[in-house]
């Protein structure tokens, strides 16, 4: 029993993790991943082998990291939700071609349904295009297991192994059994092979033609792999190809029982051995994936007429949208249960910020002085603050990736528009918004910047901010001029100076940051 | 037995905690588990959610399908009737009377608890009035918990436990608070169950 917790998906890698022997694990918070990290940072076997667990700044900077952890022979482990992934995405790709030396693995955590993003990638393409090999697990016993054996694998073969989960099973807790360490961590040691390390176009030659000659041994490897599994079902002209948690929802609705050919995938690239046996014996196979068509598209190829391969494409599962017992159960043809029907009464209850929050006074404040300016947008970003976008607020026009109310704001004033307003949260700018803040500076743009510092990473539920304390010195050091950096207490008793302050602002023919800081009430509340 | 739960509420009421207790009691009760919970932006006060799946038999699916849960336990009365179409035909509903009313076009009060009313199966009361006559005014959840494990079909001792540990942290006050709140909701669902 000692043994046994239950667990949500995210505690389960990071406790896998934590047994696995990581030194260190680089993150930024994003829904659905931020409690590997804080589980990592809360764990006493963390705290007492010295793992590093500090938050990052950005996806990047976390990846190059542990790229660097590796590098010295130790484990590292990162973790980002999907569209990190296209922060991380040029060292992602890049740890591929160096290579690693210390078990470097990489966990991206999707949201199909966009519970809490703003689009539905899948990161297994992110690991197909970089050559890597992929880890999607059903359970939170497997997510712990092969955690452990990632690392591992990534040794074995030198490579960064990608660990793709999602919202279901991130967020769902269920028992896992864990076990002891299985050795001591690694200690410090240093790649033989330099020249990996250095890609320049010489050595990235060598170094694409090493990769891409290791495909098939990672192929062979996912084929005899125990996360993968054919099950056939003698008489059976029938076949289901399950993905990760996919496999869940078939399970459940044959009862446990398969009554048709199985293939279980967990780990890629995709066994072109069990796939040929799975579709060879099969008039009809049902690919169930939860996220974007990554295996159906692969298996049907641009051409398939043959109408063998089903799923996503085909219309027998939903194109959009996360898995669900019921649309599985749809899609394998089976009868589902009766039901109510939703009562006419029930209505949308959308999030909102929270009564007494900051940027409720910056966006009422804003709000009042744009009513003089008919042509203003308000370009804006990604966290509580982009709930300002619902009614009765309506305050901002744009919500696209971590910084683009910036440089979106940059280049609405380059082609002209006045007032063009960004509004960025603190944790949001120090992420990925200094960099269009020199943009802004070094080109003289026409904008007023709003950076709404709440003094914590709210939205994701309060780690910390890489800024705080600093962000006047870091917008100065970016080169706003001192005049312009005005910093206020976004209070209702506050409201007449705030507002003398944006209009002063909106009227200076230059970069301009108004910052208005006060603590997220969320955070308040814990500490008291 | 097998237990399909959805758990209903606003952000901030405390279903998390409810699914934290009667998960504790199935754990020692040697029972597999699921729970399902929604992390995130519907935290800030918009509708959440939890699936949690209790049963002597491995459980596939985290999450449960339509017409499959046995119970739903709700904080807020048109939080229940959110997931009607999730609960199955033989289903109870437990929840809360007391609306929280955070958006501008609220239903009107009556019409949804004339709506629960009409069910077969339900449990309705005001939680947060039965807790604050009781003096627990922060146990609303567990009051509702109490009234919920009448057809729960977890024993109340193994119920009494799990509230032990998982309150026990917060100091020997609190447990007891939350166990006086887990015995009021329990008379209060005998009287209200008419079973």
């Amino acid at each position: 029993m000692e043994n046994k917790l239950l667990l949500l998906g995210d505690q389960a890698i990071a406790l896998g993790a934590l047994h696995a022997g990581i030194a260190g694990v680089y993150a930024y918070p994003g829904t659905p991943s931020t409690e590997i990290t804080e589980y990592i940072q809360n764990s006493y076997i963390g705290c007492d082998n010295g793992v590093h667990s500090k938050w990052c700044t950005n996806e990047k900077t976390a990846m190059e990291a542990a790229l660097g952890m590796s590098y010295v022979g130790r484990r590292a482990l990162v973790c980002m939700k999907h569209v990190g992934m296209n922060v991380a995405a040029d060292a992602f790709i890049n740890s591929a071609m160096t290579g690693t030396h210390g078990g470097l693995v990489v966990v991206a955590a999707d949201d199909p349904s966009m519970h809490s993003s703003q689009n539905e990638q899948d990161s297994r393409f992110y690991g197909k295009f970089a050559f890597v090999p992929i880890f999607e697990p059903a359970t939170q016993q497997e997510a712990y297991d092969m955690v452990r054996a990632a690392f591992e694998l990534s040794e074995d073969v030198r490579l960064p192994v990608l660990l793709r989960i999602t919202t279901r099973m991130a967020h769902s807790r269920a028992v896992v059994e864990s076990s002891p360490m299985s050795a001591l961590p690694n200690g410090l040691s240093f790649p033989e092979d330099r020249a990996r390390w250095v890609l320049l176009p010489v050595n990235a030659r060598r170094r694409y033609g090493e990769v891409l000659a290791q495909q098939d041994e990672l192929e062979q490897r996912a084929a005899v792999s125990a996360f993968n599994s054919l099950t056939t079902v003698a008489g059976s002209r029938k076949g289901v190809i399950a993905c990760g948690i996919g496999h869940n929802y078939l399970m459940e609705a044959l009862g446990g029982v398969p009554d048709r050919n199985v293939l279980k995938i967990s780990q890629y690239p995709l066994p072109r051995t069990l796939i040929r046996r799975m579709v060879e014996s099969c008039d009809e196979v049902l690919i169930l994936e939860d996220g974007q068509p990554f295996v159906e598209e692969q298996l049907r190829g641009l051409l398939d007429e043959g109408g063998k391969i089903r799923g996503r494409l085909t219309g027998e599962v939903p194109r959009t949208g996360e898995l669900t017992p019921d649309n599985v159960r749809a899609a394998l043809g089976l009868v589902s249960a009766t039901h109510f029907d939703p009562s006419p009464q029930v209505v949308a209850r959308p999030p909102a910020l929270c009564q007494g929050c900051g940027h409720r006074d910056v966006y009422e404040v804003l709000n009042e002085v744009l009513a003089e300016y008919p042509d203003s947008k308000v370009f804006s970003d990604i966290g509580c603050y982009t709930l300002g976008a619902l009614p009765p607020l309506r305050a901002i026009d744009s919500c696209v990736d971590m910084g683009a109310s910036i440089t979106m704001a940059k280049g609405a004033a380059d082609a002209g528009l006045h007032p063009s307003v960004a509004v960025i949260g603190d944790s949001t700018f120090t992420h990925s918004g200094i960099t269009g803040l020199l943009d802004a500076v070094n080109s003289g743009a026409r904008v007023t910047i709003v950076i709404s510092d709440n003094l914590t990473t709210a939205m994701t539920g309060g780690q910390d901010s890489a800024g705080t304390g600093r962000l006047e010195a870091i917008c100065l050091g970016v080169g706003v001029s001192p005049e312009h950096v005005r910093t206020v207490v976004p209070l209702p008793k506050n409201r007449e100076e705030i507002r003398r302050v944006i209009g002063e602002e909106i009227e200076y023919d230059g970069v301009s940051v108004i910052i208005p800081r006060r603590e997220c009430i969320q955070t308040l509340k814990r500490r008291k | 037995m097998k237990k399909d739960i959805i758990l209903s509420g606003v952000g901030g009421q405390g279903i998390l905690s409810i699914a934290a207790v009667i998960g504790e009691a199935a754990l020692a009760a040697g029972l597999h588990i699921k729970q399902a919970e929604v992390h995130g932006m519907s935290q800030r006060g918009g509708d959440v959610h939890s699936n949690l799946r209790i049963s002597p038999e491995p459980i596939h699916s985290d999450l449960i399908a339509r017409g499959g849960a046995d119970l739903i336990i709700s904080l807020e009365p048109m939080e229940a009737l959110r997931y009607l179409p999730w609960l199955s035909r033989e289903g109870w509903i437990v929840t809360s009377s007391a609306p929280t009313v955070n958006i501008p076009n609220y239903p009107d009060h009556e019409a949804l608890l004339s709506e629960l009313g009409g069910l077969e199966r339900v449990i309705l009361f005001d939680a947060d009035a039965v807790a604050r006559e009781a003096d627990v005014a922060r146990a609303a959840n567990i009051v509702l918990l109490g009234a919920a494990s009448v057809v729960l079909g977890l024993d109340m001792k193994g119920l009494q436990s799990a509230v032990g540990r998982v309150f026990g942290r917060k100091g020997d006050a609190v447990v007891e608070m939350n166990l006086r709140a887990l015995e009021t909701g329990y008379k209060t669902g005998l009287i209200r169950a008419k079973i």
